[in-house]
């Protein structure tokens, strides 16, 4: 009686866990896709459990970050102490130059604070800036994000500019308690009010995921050449206006292309800017991701 | 016969640690090299380790924790939630389904098993980030990151398999 029993509770089960097992996957592919939906309509509560999760992996990313940026180093100055004899000429050519420039930068500089004081112009906001090292990036093709190391605690905000070397990097759009998420120039969802340097054309400068952003909303028969720099506008009260975000390019019929000053594959530190605007908290307008 | 209390505390370590090196994975992928051009086709270990596992030690790599492990990826990269959780829930399906035939042959089958995997991995991520962002998003990057990961399966795979005989043999 009992060999007989257990044998069909074996030829039951078979199936049955195998059922269970399909149903398990069929369940879980309906979960990814649900929490695919959940995500474009609640934005900011996964935003908020985001931050949680990356807070809580924050310290293990900046443990395991530190010897790949110490090896990384090591190779960067042997390369470096071959090319010292070259680096150091082109250095010193290029320190006569910025002294030029220094000079004039200097005589700009009384002449502009004469000419503001004739004027009464009032000073901009001051601005404060928070130091950051990157310690993940994706690692997916379609992402372009990094996580850095200064959170809420550090006075990071949502929405501040992100600056690395020679130019504007990205967007904080996610605040952890000790860490922060920035939103590259290339991503496809980052848009940023740029101000062509010579025409003063105003425009959207908008990533697509590769190395290169484009512009978007510039009439047609707008001027724009190649080698002319963009800066943001400071529209929208986001940015501050004049931060150095790029080159143009490429200008054809498929549109222009924007090369970003600084180079954001390499990013080891970078500067959070804590410009003092009022009217800026982000945190209350969802649709400004 | 009954195992006392540390030796089942031990066992519960021991099978956890495909888990845990999966979620390192995760974490190790996410390591910025200051290589240009690098983050975007950075290879992705963590498919590596679960298709390792699932064709291994199936009993420890469910779909439910292909999915948590997914999820963890979702939060961590900054990317829409649900997309690798779905990838890695899919593989881990497709895997299983032809885990005898993978089990019984050789490594060159085994990495050529991968790359098919991979290849389905990248279309997917594409159809995926496509309709999410609404755009015709450009595949190549992704093709890049499916190769140079498909170049790193030998080398990763052997270190699975040294951690795979130093926790899990017997």
């Amino acid at each position: 009686m009992k060999p007989r029993s257990s044998g069909s509770v074996i030829r039951l089960a078979a199936p049955l866990r195998a059922l269970a097992q399909r149903f398990s996957f069929l369940l879980l592919v309906l979960a990814s896709i649900a929490l695919m939906m959940v995500g474009k309509i609640e934005s900011v509560s996964v935003d908020t459990a985001r931050a949680r999760v990356t807070d809580a992996f924050a310290p293990i990313l900046d443990a395991i970050s530190r010897p790949a940026a110490t090896a990384a180093r090591v190779v960067e100055s042997v390369v470096e102490l071959e090319n010292a004899f070259d680096e150091n000429q082109r250095l010193k050519a290029e320190n006569a130059r910025l002294l030029q420039w220094k000079q004039a930068a200097l005589r700009l500089e009384s002449e502009n604070s004469s000419l503001r004081s004739l004027l009464r112009v009032r000073p901009e906001p001051s601005v404060n800036y928070i130091a950051a090292r990157v310690i993940a990036t994706p690692g997916s093709s379609f992402v372009r994000t990094l996580v850095v190391t200064a959170g809420k605690r550090d006075g990071v905000r949502k929405g501040q500019a992100a600056l690395a070397g020679a130019g504007l990097v990205g967007r904080v759009i996610e605040v952890g308690e000790w860490s922060s998420r920035v939103l590259l120039l290339t991503d496809i969802n980052a848009r940023v009010p740029v101000v062509l340097g010579n025409s003063r054309q105003r425009a959207i400068l908008a990533g697509d995921n590769s190395d290169q952003a484009k512009l978007l909303y510039l009439p047609p028969d707008s001027p724009v050449q190649a080698g002319e720099r963009v800066v943001t506008s400071g529209d929208g009260g986001l940015f501050p206006p004049g931060l150095p975000v790029g080159v143009v390019t490429a200008v054809s019929e498929r549109g222009v292309r924007v090369l970003p000053s600084a180079d954001l594959s390499r990013i080891e530190h970078l500067r959070l800017v804590d410009f003092g605007l009022p009217g800026t908290d982000l945190d209350l307008s969802p649709e400004w991701k | 016969m009954t195992a006392t209390f540390w030796q089942r505390l031990d066992k519960a370590g021991r099978n956890l640690a495909p888990f845990a090196v999966t979620v390192m994975m995760v974490l190790v992928g996410m390591v910025p090299a200051p290589v240009p051009g690098y983050a975007p086709v950075a290879p992705n270990l963590t498919l590596i380790s679960v298709y390792y596992w699932t064709i291994h030690r199936p009993d420890l790599m469910r779909p439910g924790v292909a999915f948590m492990i997914g999820l963890l990826q979702d939060f961590l990269i900054g990317g829409p939630l649900g997309v690798n959780a779905l990838l890695l829930v899919v593989a881990q399906w497709a895997v299983l389904n032809q885990r005898r035939v993978f089990l019984a042959s050789t490594f060159a089958l085994l990495w050529f098993g991968f790359t098919l995997v991979m290849a389905g991995a990248v279309v997917l991520q594409w159809l995926a980030f496509s309709m999410l962002d609404s755009a015709a998003l450009s595949i190549l990057p992704a093709l890049f990151q499916g190769l140079l990961t498909v170049a790193t399966f030998p080398a990763v795979g052997w270190l699975l398999i040294r951690v795979h005989r130093a926790f899990l043999n017997g």
